[in-house]
């Protein structure tokens, strides 16, 4: 494979073979030799092939090999010049993504309770495989939670108004139609709802380890060194795996897969019926995952009323997913154009100015959340205008995996990561030994790494670094 | 024989399958799928739940039936541990595949260790022997 590096942490190849336009990797010597260790750079040239596609097919510094799209890959394609929508672009689990809750508990509020913290967290949160949630939905409410979002959740009782200022489309994209969504995905999204999953899946009580940008901090209601935060990682569950699934074979039927180098890449132009149904569909399961996040947010508010006395001052820095496809506009060739732009295991990181980002963040650029591996750091960063011109607006979503789940949990108990964890001061609480080894942090790449090549590209600038006190895992 | 043999993924589940027939080789990717969650073996054949796929060809076949397994632990907490039986006849312009599966209802105090979210297309593989050749199947899930 022709691939040539630019600068010390951008690498392009180049177009050829069917490519429409080049990849450009953001990534340094080390994260590169990890890439080409699986089938990233491939499947980023394979996404270079699709109909429409404008730019660059980029990759993000925390990038892996999924199926289809890499995992961190980003593309925008354009509607107008036959440009497509994919669900495989977006990823099975649609809008998985990370909400940011600010509190004002320091680490000395919490210290003593931090194991009662967790454990009443647990016993509030579902979590686990086939662990069902508290609510029973009809179909007539699923259909308006898939309609309106987090913004059923909050007139429901679930939080907040203010939240929704703080959420990504106000936690509810308006073209979401709940009508294209099959019988079965709603059949699995009924049990689901306000459950945070297994798997990569978890809630973290956080703290804020170091301020790198006090004045973006301030915005962001993140105030000192030692106070405590709560991280939230989840999606759309078995509801958006049957959305993404469902018209993978509709978009197959109707468009075939006979010249793609991978079936899992099947696309349908977006003006086409198909693409207009697959991605009302998706937006739908985007609502399902901010009602779902916004359920989760509000009885951690709950938990630390109860335990530490009062909810007050947890209020909410924002809400982000990572996968997703959305119509955006941007800069391309001097002309502003409508894009339909994906990104998988990615973090749209807008700068200041852009009118999708919260009025109170219009001047600083949007919070990107990077969680990290189990008992690492995450990261705020604040988005910025070069990575609209660099990725689309995008920036990495977390560490990135490395390792195989098979190899992590022949390689690591779950036990022993426990008690290292315990020995560190933090709390861990799952409902699987064995789901705690495969997703041990050996098995990630090193979030320090991808945020400052993150950083040093401009896709995002480094607001402040948060560590655990606690983790749940489904 | 082997029944499965789990393959390196950076981040998904991927493996392998294997069987004196097609249908062998499907019900054991079940095994495998199953095993990427719970301990199938562990798994008491106490309760059936009957499969019934359509496919417009083999892939789809078997990306839409290991489906079912998934479909069936998030809506009826079902854990498979055994495929009692697996038919694949021809149907219309595709197959159509009918299976019984055995197992148990979660609750039962098994540890369900992994989730896997979808199946994929991506790095299919169906090869189906003739008689005496036994077949393969290859599956990457989504996890």
């Amino acid at each position: 494979m022709d691939l040539r590096q630019i600068d010390a942490n951008t690498w392009e190849i180049p177009a050829s073979a069917g490519m429409r336009v080049p990849a450009v990797i953001y990534a340094s010597a080390r994260l590169m030799g990890d890439m080409r260790r699986d089938k990233t750079l491939a499947q980023a040239r394979n996404v270079a092939c699709l109909p429409g596609i404008e730019r660059r097919s980029f990759v993000m510094p925390d990038a892996h090999q999924g199926y289809g799209f890499p995992i961190g890959g980003v593309a925008a394609f354009d509607p107008a010049d036959q440009g497509i929508i994919s669900p495989g672009g977006v990823g099975y689990d649609i809008n998985c993504g990370v909400r940011l809750l600010r509190t004002d508990y320091t680490e000395a509020d919490v210290a003593a309770k931090s194991r009662e913290l967790l454990a009443a967290i647990f016993e509030e949160v579902p979590a686990g495989v086939g662990k069902g949630g508290v609510t029973k939905l009809s179909r007539a409410v699923l259909r308006d939670i898939l309609g309106r979002g987090a913004e059923w959740a909050v007139e429901n009782g679930y939080g907040r108004k203010e939240d929704l200022e703080r959420t990504e489309e106000r936690g509810r994209m308006a073209d979401a139609a709940p009508e294209e969504i099959s019988d079965r995905a709603l059949e699995r999204g009924i049990p689901q709802l306000g459950t945070l999953g297994a798997g990569n899946h978890f809630l973290e009580i956080q703290k804020v380890e170091e301020i790198r940008d006090p004045a973006a901090a301030r915005v962001f209601g993140i105030d000192v060194p030692g106070q405590v935060l709560v991280m939230v990682h989840c999606g759309s569950r078995g509801l958006g795996h049957q959305v993404a699934t469902d018209y993978i074979e509709t978009m197959e039927r109707a468009f075939g897969s006979a010249g793609l180098p991978d079936r899992e890449l099947v696309a349908a132009p977006f003006t086409s019926a198909e693409g207009q149904r697959y991605y009302r569909a998706m937006c739908a399961a985007v609502n399902y995952a901010f009602a779902n996040r916004q359920m989760i947010a509000h009885w951690v508010r709950d938990v630390f009323a109860q335990v530490l006395g009062s909810a007050k001052g947890i209020d909410q820095v924002y809400d982000v997913c990572h996968n997703v496809a959305k119509i955006e506009e941007h800069e391309v060739g001097g002309w502003s154009k409508r894009l339909v732009v994906h990104r998988k295991g990615a973090t749209r990181s807008f700068g200041p100015g852009r009118p999708e980002i919260p009025a109170a963040y219009r001047a600083t650029g949007q919070p990107v959340l990077i969680p990290g591996s189990m008992g690492t750091a995450s990261y705020v960063l604040a988005g910025t205008k070069e990575a609209e011109a660099l990725s689309f607006g995008s920036t990495a979503h977390g560490a990135g995996r490395l390792m195989s789940r098979h190899e992590a949990s022949r390689r690591f108990r779950g036990e022993q990561i426990r008690d290292d964890l315990a020995r560190r001061g933090i709390v861990l609480k799952s409902t699987s030994m064995k789901g705690v080894a495969e997703e041990a942090a050996e098995a990630y790449k090193d979030v320090d790494e991808v945020v400052r090549v993150s950083t040093e590209v401009g896709l995002g600038r480094v607001v402040a670094k948060l560590v655990p006190l606690g983790v749940m895992k489904g | 024989m082997e029944k499965y043999r789990i393959l390196p993924h950076t981040a998904d589940g991927k493996f392998e399958a294997f069987g004196g027939t097609l249908e062998e080789a499907f019900a054991n990717a079940a095994l495998a799928l199953a095993s990427l969650m719970w301990d199938w073996s562990r798994i008491a054949p106490k309760v059936e739940q009957l499969v019934r796929v359509e496919g417009s060809d083999k892939e789809q076949l078997l990306v839409k039936f290991l489906g079912e397994i998934v479909y069936l632990v998030e809506t009826r907490q079902f854990l498979l541990g055994q495929v009692r039986k697996l038919e694949i006849r021809p149907h219309f312009e595709g197959l159509s595949l009918d299976a019984v599966l055995a197992g148990e209802t979660l609750g039962s105090g098994h540890e369900i260790y992994g989730d896997v979210k979808a199946v994929t297309y991506h790095e299919l593989a169906i090869e189906e022997g003739g008689p005496g050749e036994g077949s393969r199947v290859q599956v990457v899930v989504d996890m």
